[in-house]
């Protein structure tokens, strides 16, 4: 099986320098190769799992007094940040 | 007192009995940490000033005979996955190496309500990714009864320092054996609970329909007394299934006579070092010698468990490490370690458009089977008991280079992650060559610890290896 490894490296949103394609792409198509020996079993008609509890729409009251963070706590680990926002590049042009 | 014999259960009782005080004890085990810590390097950050007024504080308790907590003074570590207040913690990752938590997870919480003083966080595999230690980016924690060989991963630091007596409970989690292997490997008691019993509020997410929140203790009566501290709901946690937790003391040294144990053939029959064969035979005579009845059972899917496991936690791993932007929290994506990448491209392969059905839906249906393997055998037996790893502690950098190899070390223990049964990682013995730490697991079904407890603790009186201990340097 082939790995675009440009592609998913992409939508994975991680930068490789071309040594590492190189890299990656070998190792990925090794593990790969190895989990397709999933194709030797039988699963027809077998529901998957998601999760193994059971458990549907386990829900609690929509009650916002339940504590969340501050402003301040929130902004505690950022890196760049500006009258009480976080501060990230722009998005969008000016004409 | 000898440090090394410490247990929870005879420090609560040196406490009551006023044969030391906790500052004492506490100081005791950061000195401890500071000697022998540069050799094993268990330890990503020691909170010394905290633990010591925590110390004062409750030193103050004891003289006014206020001494119930469950875990009083009880020296703890707690793995750098877990979020802790005011307290750095990087998932041993350098995305986070500057990250402090505003909030302590569910599980520190209530370890610190029962009485015990964290002495630091832990060294891990970052982002719990590995069964070695190895790829965490503050270097590896070396295995306290052989410094050339691991301790296994992830939980690499919290094992390594409960074998050296640094401290006497650490934390950890199991995603794929984290808590099972490093334990085995350092003759140690781990758990992995049943998924859904224990909160995973405030534990850096890695698979999050497979992380169990777990702990590894020097015994198996420590070992219970931390699950009746951390388990059951805490509202924040939407997988904890109410109503599930117990007493996992009350029925813990009844007697095994009649315990009906299976033996699945697949974890014997094929790849076993000879050394773990050995141990493994040796340690089914005992419950047999305890009166349990003892027989094969099969797990026909086993073979599948790793392929199953490799494409399903992957895939939740990538969407789980998507939210480090380096934006709110942290440093941007380049700081990310090679497995950290390896498993977010494979899981946003696995995912991707074209190949979902091929690997993810696909991997969904084994995990139904696999599930289901446990449930039948479990109509007619009580517990399964099975080797944890097909091979001793390997030496340190025999596998880096290999990602599937490393991969293939989880074989015996993926199972019960996909499945969510319960299982407890056990002293059972060690190598005849370099005297290796080799473990044996009880699984359960779920909700189960309590009667897991029980067999855990009959194999243990019976061997008495954690008597044990590993020659610092």
């Amino acid at each position: 099986m082939k790995i675009n490894i440009k592609k998913i490296a992409k939508l994975a949103n991680l930068t490789l320098n071309s040594e590492e394609e190189v890299k990656f792409e070998k190792q990925l198509t090794d593990i790969v190769n190895y989990i397709d020996k999933l194709n030797e079993v039988n699963t027809t008609a077998v529901e998957p799992t998601a999760q193994v509890t059971g458990l549907v729409n386990v829900s609690r009251e929509d009650n916002s007094a339940i504590s969340s963070l501050n402003q301040e706590d929130a902004l505690k680990n950022t890196k760049s940040k500006h009258n009480g926002l976080f501060k990230v590049k722009a998005i969008l042009e000016e004409k | 007192m000898n440090i090394e014999e410490l247990t929870i259960e005879s420090l609560i009782k040196g406490y009551k009995d006023k044969q030391f005080s906790v500052t004492e004890i506490i100081k005791l085990h950061l000195e401890r940490i500071k000697y022998h810590d540069k050799d094993l390097n268990s330890f990503i950050t020691v909170t010394e000033k905290e633990a010591l007024e925590e110390a004062v504080k409750k030193d103050k308790m004891l003289s006014n005979g206020n001494t119930d907590h469950p875990l009083f003074g009880i020296p703890i570590g707690v793995k750098d996955l877990f979020v802790t207040k005011d307290i750095k913690t990087t998932a041993a990752s350098n995305v986070l190496k500057d990250f402090t938590p505003v909030y302590d997870a569910t599980t520190v919480k209530r370890l610190k309500e029962a009485g015990a003083i964290i002495l630091g966080k832990l060294n891990c595999d970052a982002w719990a990714h590995g069964s070695s230690g190895e790829n965490s980016d503050f270097g590896p924690t070396k295995n306290p009864w052989h410094t050339d060989y691991t301790p296994g991963g992830s939980s690499s630091g919290s094992a390594a320092s409960v074998a050296a007596s640094f401290t006497l409970a650490s934390t950890g989690s199991d995603t794929g054996g984290s808590i099972r292997l490093p334990a085995s490997f350092t003759s140690t008691v781990g758990l992995k609970p049943t998924y859904g019993l224990v909160s995973r509020y405030g534990i850096i997410a890695m698979a999050s329909s497979l992380d169990s929140i777990g702990h590894i203790t020097k015994t198996v009566y420590d070992n219970a007394i931390i699950l009746n501290v951390t388990a059951g709901t805490d509202g924040m946690d939407a997988t904890v299934v109410p109503n599930k937790k117990t007493d996992y003391l009350k029925n813990i040294i009844k007697d095994i006579k009649g315990l009906r144990i299976g033996i699945p053939k697949e974890y014997i029959d094929k790849g076993l070092d000879a050394d773990v064969k050995i141990i493994f035979k040796e340690a089914v005579k005992v419950f047999s010698r305890r009166g349990a009845q003892v027989e094969e059972v099969s797990l026909p899917h086993t073979e599948y468990a790793v392929a199953c496991y490799y494409i399903i936690q992957p895939s939740e791993v990538s969407s789980n490490l998507a939210r480090y932007d380096g934006i709110r929290y942290g440093n941007d994506r380049t700081f990310f370690g090679d497995e950290a990448k390896r498993r977010i491209m494979l899981g946003t392969f696995t995912l991707s458009s074209g190949y979902y059905d091929a690997f993810y839906k696909k991997a969904m249906q084994v995990r139904t089977l696999i599930k289901k393997d446990f449930e039948k055998v479990f109509e007619n037996f009580d517990v399964l008991v099975a080797p944890v790893s097909p091979t001793l502690p390997w030496k340190l950098g025999d596998k880096v280079n290999d990602p599937l190899k490393m991969y293939l070390s989880d074989i015996l223990t993926v199972s019960a992650n996909l499945s969510g049964h319960p299982a407890l990682s056990v002293p059972a013995g060690f190598s005849q060559d370099k005297n290796l730490p080799i473990g044996i697991q009880i699984i359960g079904p779920h909700f189960s610890e309590h009667i897991i407890y029980n067999v855990a603790y009959a194999f243990e009186q019976e061997t008495l290896y954690y008597k044990q201990k590993p020659n610092l340097i």
